[in-house]
């Protein structure tokens, strides 16, 4: 099956039209194909939640690259995941600032509620931890975000509001 | 109450300020000042003759970096402005203020800065997370496209200028000016060894300036208002206003535009509120988490380059972090170095096993199974990685500012958890 699929486009296979239209809106202003793979990369995980190993292939292909490479620069960035996520990323900020403030603890009430530790998805595929490096928003220690939506102040005692209908978000 | 050009469209609900607004407050002004008139040489004697230092952490004079790109126009091809806007630094949130409350304030500074050294295109690199602001500024940017601020031949002057945003996937070493060309380039973000510096084989090989957002924010009002009003905007040495924030234990944590050369007594005092009740002063990290401490006794040097890196430290992003009393010295000085040994790229040795070597230490320290001779090692480890030319950037140096200093002024609770096996502050927490 594999030597079928890269004897034909890998590309036209896997990549979705919208996924393709984006990604040659970067490449349109880029000097060379593969310069904008962290774009594409990010583009892929939008429509796809993580990066497999046939989208990468068909991406490196796309933008005449060898895959080993795109995998070089896709492992070397925190938010592009080469692994299933939830449909919610929780991201517990573990940086100084917060950590003065309690985030151990934060995160551990997270862990608790869910029944996952950094790393894990729920079984029912709603969420996924993991730590964050300074979310940017120390006054207001600790903070996380659920998807695209940030959290500051958290308390332990607002973990279950936050989880359940994202209580007391502002936009990321 | 002096001037604060940088956050006068600041709202008090922190809504963002849209191209109406901002132009009705006199926006947009330096901008048409340059463009009816005003020649990419003259700009930069402005901005030369402002003493505008880069706002980034390094401090370095903006004018000089811009002057090194050369604009004999000999060689065709692109010239590259890139903000900055990677706001990863631990305890520094200054900068998505600017971001997401005046992003045209921004724009119009790149777009000044860009025709002083003669780029065509302008990027915004934006740390991933910043969600909210990269759809700002890319609205921004569609507003000031239409209005002919941006594009081709802007306000009939015969100047244009691209501009793109950038959303970063997510790695502190991006902050770095050549990893942040690096990952614009599409590739992992590992730093450049400099010579050659980006002024000159920057983005693509091609001459590029990288600014922080902050230091951009201030050019439109330079421009417009002159040098001598930006120097006197300053209370001593340095010229123009600085965001300051104070993140920890204290009483109103927060981010304020304030007169360069403010004490830092008046900022923790009372911008901050003082400590939060309960909790004393122990120390501070004045700018960001790659910053030496200082102690109490530093309260009343005012925050500028010289002074801070006089009393042994640096005023890095302006932006402090407070270590109280019933904090563990050594658990935060760990959370730090476990940070940067984390965000290192990998590439050089002292950082990439040097680093994860000082969180092992630090880890025995603090989990009470640390030996005597554990701070001979660290010692030891602040002389070989704190050393500026052991690697191609300044990550591993930065992560050893706050080990050193703790070890100067906190060193009796290193100590005590050594000597008594276990962490005295746990419990505290």
């Amino acid at each position: 099956m594999s030597e079928q699929l890269h004897s034909l486009d890998a590309t036209a296979l896997h990549l979705s039209d919208a996924e393709l239209a984006e990604i040659d809106a970067e490449i349109a202003h880029a000097p060379y194909r593969s310069a904008v793979a962290i774009d594409a990369l990010k583009i892929v995980q939008s429509h796809r939640r993580w990066v497999s190993d046939e989208s990468l292939e068909a991406l490196a292909a796309y933008l005449e690259m060898p895959a080993a490479e795109l995998e070089g620069i896709a492992t070397f960035y925190n938010l592009i995941f080469r692994q299933p996520v939830g449909e919610n990323v929780i991201l517990v900020c573990n940086s100084v600032s917060c950590w003065i403030k309690g985030c151990e603890g934060i995160r551990a009430a997270i862990s608790r509620q869910l029944g996952i530790e950094p790393g894990q998805t729920t079984a029912d595929g709603r969420f996924t931890l993991l730590p964050i490096t300074c979310l940017g928003a120390c006054d207001k220690a600790p903070v996380m975000m659920v998807g695209e939506h940030k959290f500051e102040d958290v308390t332990v005692e607002r973990i279950p509001a936050i989880l359940e209908h994202g209580e007391g978000a502002t936009p990321g | 109450m002096s001037e604060l050009p940088l956050t006068r469209n600041v709202r008090p609900d922190l809504s963002p300020t849209g191209i109406k607004a901002y132009e009705a407050n006199g926006g947009y002004q330096g901008l048409r000042r340059a463009m009816a008139g005003l020649s990419p040489a003259d700009c930069l004697q402005v901005v030369k003759d402002s003493k505008l230092r880069g706002r980034g952490g390094a401090g370095f004079p903006t004018g000089m970096k811009w002057s090194f790109v050369p604009m004999d126009n000999v060689s065709p091809g692109h010239k590259y402005l890139i903000c900055n806007a990677d706001e990863m630094e631990p305890g520094t949130f200054k900068d998505r203020l600017l971001l997401e409350c005046d992003p045209h304030q921004l724009i119009e500074g790149m777009i000044l800065a860009a025709y002083t050294i003669g780029a065509d295109v302008a990027y915004i690199f934006i740390r991933a997370e910043y969600l909210k602001a990269a759809r700002l500024l890319r609205e921004a940017i569609e507003e000031a496209k239409a209005k002919h601020y941006l594009g081709r031949d802007i306000l009939g002057s015969g100047y244009s200028l691209a501009m793109y945003v950038h959303a970063s996937a997510g790695r502190y070493i991006c902050g770095e000016e050549t990893a942040l060309i690096s990952s614009l380039e599409g590739k992992r973000a590992n730093p450049r060894a400099k010579p050659p510096f980006p002024q000159v084989s920057g983005l693509w090989g091609r001459p590029t300036i990288v600014n922080n957002v902050e230091t951009l924010c201030n050019i439109p009002h330079i421009i417009e208002r002159g040098p001598e009003w930006f120097g006197s905007l300053g209370l001593g040495e340095d010229a123009g206003t600085k965001l300051f924030g104070v993140s920890g234990r204290v009483s109103n944590p927060g981010c304020w535009e304030m007169p360069m050369g403010t004490t830092i007594r008046e900022i923790l005092e009372d911008k901050a509120g003082g400590m939060a009740a309960g909790y004393q002063l122990r120390g501070f990290l004045p700018g960001g988490g790659s910053t030496d401490f200082l102690v109490e006794e530093h309260l009343d040097l005012p925050m500028e380059y010289e002074s801070i890196g006089k009393a042994g430290s640096r005023m890095g992003t302006g932006t402090m972090i407070v270590l109280d009393d019933q904090t563990c010295p050594v658990g935060f000085v760990k959370n730090l170095i476990e940070f940067f040994a984390q965000e290192s790229c990998g590439f050089c040795t002292p950082c990439r096993d040097g680093l994860p070597w000082n969180a092992q230490v630090l880890d025995d320290i603090e989990q009470g199974r640390g030996k005597p001779e554990d701070l001979d090692t660290l010692e030891q480890h602040v002389g070989y990685i704190g050393a500026i030319g052991n690697t191609h950037c300044a990550l591993a140096p930065g992560a050893m500012e706050p080990l050193q200093s703790a070890l100067k002024y906190f060193r009796e609770d290193f100590q005590r958890h050594i000597d008594d096996g276990a962490c005295p502050y746990r419990g505290a927490h």
